[in-house]
């Protein structure tokens, strides 16, 4: 009788292990929620506030794809994930994509199979130090104790540059943000390490922000994206132009408080504000959502300046600057297809 | 008159596999087999095609590319260069240093706490009573974090040994204890032939003579009791075989000790223990310990009373009774369960992430399941180590068990 059970649950795990495949779209409506990876806790970037509720860069996100694809920017299950859980999570379909400023790179986007839809933050890895150490840059830090998150691409970074220095270092290896902050302040590290974004987010969070300094070195390219599964291309071009659709908003100058007036009569002297927001062409369509896909997106919280502005922007305690982050329109990097 | 007729020949047709009840059970047992095969073949099958069509495969072939990564404990040569094979060797190696660290103590820790608690000291059976009850009735997990928090906030970090009012100083200016780990002298032999691996080798071989020389001394000290009724002193003599050819050897091939110094961000030199080694080992022994108390106190309850009665009437003094008559005989009840408390331990180590130790778990398990995206791989090479470590250890203890067991005769 045990034995039989076993087998039969067994059979069912590799029955279900076949249904995976069925379009992320199809699985989204009919849930009616969205599952969305986000980090265990980054300030800024993804962490639950005073009420419980997600708040951040990387939830807006999130967000925007819920409120376009299901019309309710709450119907989203965030789903925390650390360095190494996201992708074990997102390949197995636990979540539908995930939002958690994880690095494009070629091994991952082609060996472990998955579809980055875009560049939400243009980062570079960095080192912040305790002022009092008095250190002015990241090639002083030889013999140093090195806190590091482990599972990601900063591990390696890490590696690669105290080689290439011939410096020597000790890692101390950590599962979460939140587990890093107390070992680094206690002094257990002398050096906190990950994305420059994450550590003034880190830095923001702490009593005393002034008493530590962000190293002027940055030692690699960090482009942070949402991610998907290899394979469901209608999921992907899904979140794909979700994100573009924020990027592009800003480029066209439209805000959360201007989409209601701005979707509801076309402007012919503003044809590509007109496709976007549905009142001209067919793009939803295409999508497989309807035509007003994109302004429900656009009034959960607004285009990608807004976004950044309220989250992480110089307002906030986090306080980054625009930088690369700028639209090309400014001199930075964000560049969006056009809708057509 | 009797006559002797051959009994009827053995003729055996296919049809008795159904009708004879002798070989019925053997034709359903087989036929469950087969059909137990079938469905692993199945599910198996089923599995690769799975995988197949998410584009899976399997392949071992990560383990030769290069890591990438560093790990701050290695037993081995190791740097980020070295291969993702190496990588779970040196993690390997991390898991068994706590292993056996771990068990080492929580042994000594076990008995001690077990055999206390059967004191007839009040205070003390009291005390070893709340010792066991609060460490087994919380997670071993929440044990290692505890431990790993006041392990870093309350002892001073390097950077307090620093400048001329420095917070802390170092003990006999020879070790540190940080929040970082502990830095302790090194030895090292400065004499030319043995420099390095050598010296240790030869340290090793004597104390192993030493071994065999102790026990040929107490051998004859027992044949001597036998033959004359007096059992000789041997215990300077033991003494002498145990430490004049390690003195005599450490002279020779030129003791030496490198001292920890502050240097830099770190203390250098010296023999390092990290904050998360300790932290980890030291929860594991004393969780592990209170079970292996409780085991060791039931051991002991398990011999009956008349058996410490008898053998102080015989004249024998209490710890006496204790070596002689009650622990060989409660060790019979004592080493199943040890057994897989030692189990327990090796496996417990796993949790060594949540503190940063780079066990195998950490390694082939963490960073490169995370780094290669070969999680069915690396998982069941995971399984695969933790189960020859666990069958090794019941193995060797299993032959301990049968040399000390009642031998019936």
């Amino acid at each position: 009788m045990k034995k039989s059970v076993f087998i039969g649950a067994l059979a069912l795990a590799g029955v279900s292990g076949g249904m995976a495949a069925a379009g992320t779209l199809d699985d989204v409506k009919a849930r009616g929620t969205l599952n969305c990876g986000v980090s265990t806790g980054l300030v800024g970037f993804a962490a639950p506030d005073a009420n419980g509720e997600w708040q951040g860069f990387d939830v807006a996100v999130c967000r925007a794809v819920a409120a376009a694809v299901l019309g309710d920017a709450s119907a989203v299950e965030f789903v925390p994930t650390t360095g190494k859980t996201r992708f074990t999570a997102l390949a197995s379909g636990e979540i539908d994509m995930l939002a958690r400023n994880t690095t494009w790179t070629f091994s991952r986007d082609v060996d472990l199979k998955f579809e980055f839809v875009g560049v939400n933050y243009y980062d570079g890895q960095g080192f912040m130090v305790p002022a009092e150490l008095g250190v002015s840059s990241a090639k002083d830090l030889d013999g140093a104790t090195v806190c590091i998150q482990t599972g990601t691409t900063t591990e390696l970074n890490l590696a690669d540059f105290f080689r290439a220095n011939g410096i020597s270092y000790e890692p101390v290896p950590i599962e979460t943000n939140a587990e890093a902050q107390p070992l680094y302040l206690e002094g257990a590290c002398d050096v906190y390490t990950t994305d420059a974004s994450g550590l003034a987010a880190t830095r923001a969070a702490f009593e005393d922000p002034s008493a530590h300094v962000v190293l002027p070195e940055i030692i690699s390219k960090e482009p942070l994206g949402p991610l998907v599964r290899h394979g469901d291309n209608e999921w992907g071009d899904i979140v794909r132009w979700t994100l573009n659709a924020l990027i592009t908003a800003e480029e066209l100058g439209v805000t959360s408080d201007n989409v209601a007036d701005k979707a509801a009569a076309a402007d012919p002297a503003t044809p590509e504000i007109n496709r976007l927001l549905g009142t001209e062409g067919t793009l939803g369509e295409m999508l497989g959502l309807d035509a007003q896909w994109a302004v429900r997106a656009l009034s959960v919280s607004g285009n990608y300046a807004e976004i950044f502005e309220d989250n992480i922007g110089e307002s906030t305690a986090i306080g980054l600057a625009r930088g690369l982050n700028a639209s090309y329109t400014d001199g930075g990097l964000l560049y969006s297809p056009p809708f057509r | 008159m009797a006559s002797i007729t051959d009994p009827p020949s053995e003729s055996f047709k296919l049809s008795q596999l159904l009708s004879d009840t002798r070989y019925r059970s053997y034709t359903f047992q087989f036929i469950a087999l087969i059909a137990l095969i079938a469905a692993f073949a199945y599910l198996l099958s089923n599995l690769f095609q799975n995988l197949a069509a998410a584009g899976l495969d399997i392949s071992f072939g990560f383990l030769s590319e290069p890591a990438g990564y560093d790990i701050n404990q290695r037993l081995i040569e190791y740097t980020s260069q070295s291969t993702h094979w190496r990588a779970a060797v040196v993690g390997v190696l991390n898991t068994l240093l706590v292993a056996v660290v771990g068990c080492f103590f929580a042994t000594i820790i076990g008995v001690l706490v077990g055999v206390l608690r059967l004191s007839n000291n009040w205070i003390v059976s009291r005390l070893m009573s709340v010792y066991v009850e609060i460490f087994r009735n919380v997670p071993v997990l929440i044990w290692i974090l505890i431990i790993m928090a006041v392990f870093v906030s309350v002892l001073p970090q390097p950077r307090d040994f620093r400048g001329e009012d420095a917070s802390a100083s170092m003990f006999l200016d020879m070790f540190a204890f940080t929040g970082r780990g502990f830095y302790l002298p090194r030895p090292y032999f400065t004499a030319e032939f043995a420099a390095g691996a050598t010296g240790w080798l030869i340290v090793l071989a004597l104390l192993v003579g030493s071994f065999f020389g102790a026990r040929a001394l107490s051998k004859w000290a027992t044949d001597t009791q036998e033959r004359t009724g007096d059992r000789p002193t041997t215990w300077y003599l033991t003494l002498a075989i145990w430490f004049v050819p390690l003195i005599i050897a450490m002279f020779v091939m030129g003791l030496a000790w490198e001292m920890p110094e502050l240097k830099g961000f770190n203390f250098k030199g010296g023999i390092f223990a990290r904050n998360s080694f300790i932290a980890l080992t030291f929860a594991l022994a004393i969780y592990t310990a209170a079970f292996i108390a409780e085991n060791v106190r039931a051991g002991i309850l398990a011999v009956s009373k008349g058996q410490t009665e008898a053998a102080a009437s015989l004249g024998l003094r209490p710890n006496r009774i204790m070596s002689l008559v009650v622990l060989p005989q409660a060790l019979r009840v004592i080493i199943p369960p040890l057994i897989s408390q030692y189990l327990n331990l090796t496996k417990n180590s796993s949790l060594a992430i949540a503190v940063g130790y780079m066990d195998v778990t950490g390694t082939l398990g963490g960073i490169t399941l995370n780094q290669t995206g070969r999680a069915i791989e690396a998982v069941l090479l995971l399984m695969l180590f933790y189960l020859t470590i666990s069958l090794t250890i019941s193995l060797l203890m299993n032959v301990y068990n049968n040399s000390i067991k009642l031998k019936e005769r």
